[in-house]
């Protein structure tokens, strides 16, 4: 199965919206760099994220999140947070990674 | 497991150098081997050792060629992008007519079959850019 990353805010490009357009069931999406705005709770795409959440797995790197004023409260119930750690694993875990640029 | 990385993006430009370090860090610290990391287009940037950020600031530069010694990381320079961007080594330079070089300690220089190949011996090829 696949990881896709995202590093674009949804507000910005449409890779977001692209990329959960292909992503098929137990494949996962990790939000990096501005991607992690995608995770942000109360903003417009939410309901995109949490329908996913179930069929796809949405994880979000920490110290990006952080890094743009965020912290776990603001991320969309479901989303898992990574850190650095976790993105290696993840990509080991899967069997492809597909970068969304 | 082997990973290979492609870094897109120059350094203090686009968070693309950053995440890829730390991602190369993250993955040699949890016993992974980076195969290779391969700078393309603007990415080449990440090899000239003339950068001096301020004092205050992380290297760029500095941390790929400690990478590059500690943990053997073969970090490859695209010729074709970096002759575009003045980015050259003591041969090119020479074979170019020029009177400097200024490749950075622990990269070279080569062309784009080096990411055919770490697309192909790697496990996981991972893209960092714009």
């Amino acid at each position: 199965m696949l990881l896709h990353t995202v590093n674009k805010s949804p507000f910005e490009r449409n890779s977001f919206a692209q990329c959960m357009g292909h992503a098929k069931k137990g494949s996962s999406v990790l939000l990096i760099e501005d991607g992690v705005f995608a995770a942000l709770k109360g903003a417009a795409n939410e309901s995109v994220v949490s329908n996913a959440i179930g069929d796809i797995g949405v994880y979000v790197l920490g110290p990006d999140l952080n890094a743009r004023g965020m912290t776990d409260e603001d991320v969309i119930d479901g989303v898992k947070i990574v850190d650095y750690t976790g993105f290696v694993e993840l990509a080991a875990e899967h069997d492809v990674v597909q970068s969304w640029l | 497991m082997k990973f290979g990385i492609q870094v897109n993006e120059g350094p203090y430009q686009h968070q693309a150098a950053d995440s890829a370090y730390n991602f190369a860090k993250a993955a040699i610290d949890a016993g992974h081997e980076i195969f290779r990391i391969f700078f393309y287009h603007d990415g080449v940037n990440n090899g000239t050792r003339l950068t001096t950020p301020p004092q205050d600031d992380r290297n760029i530069v500095k941390r790929w060629s400690e990478l590059a010694a500690d943990h053997n990381v073969d970090l490859v320079i695209c010729v074709a992008a970096a002759q575009r961007r003045g980015i050259c080594d003591a041969d090119e330079s020479k074979r170019n007519g020029k009177d400097a070089d200024n490749l950075a300690e622990g990269f070279r220089i080569s062309g784009l079959g080096q990411l055919i190949e770490a697309g192909i011996e790697s496990d996981r090829l991972l893209v960092f850019g714009d």
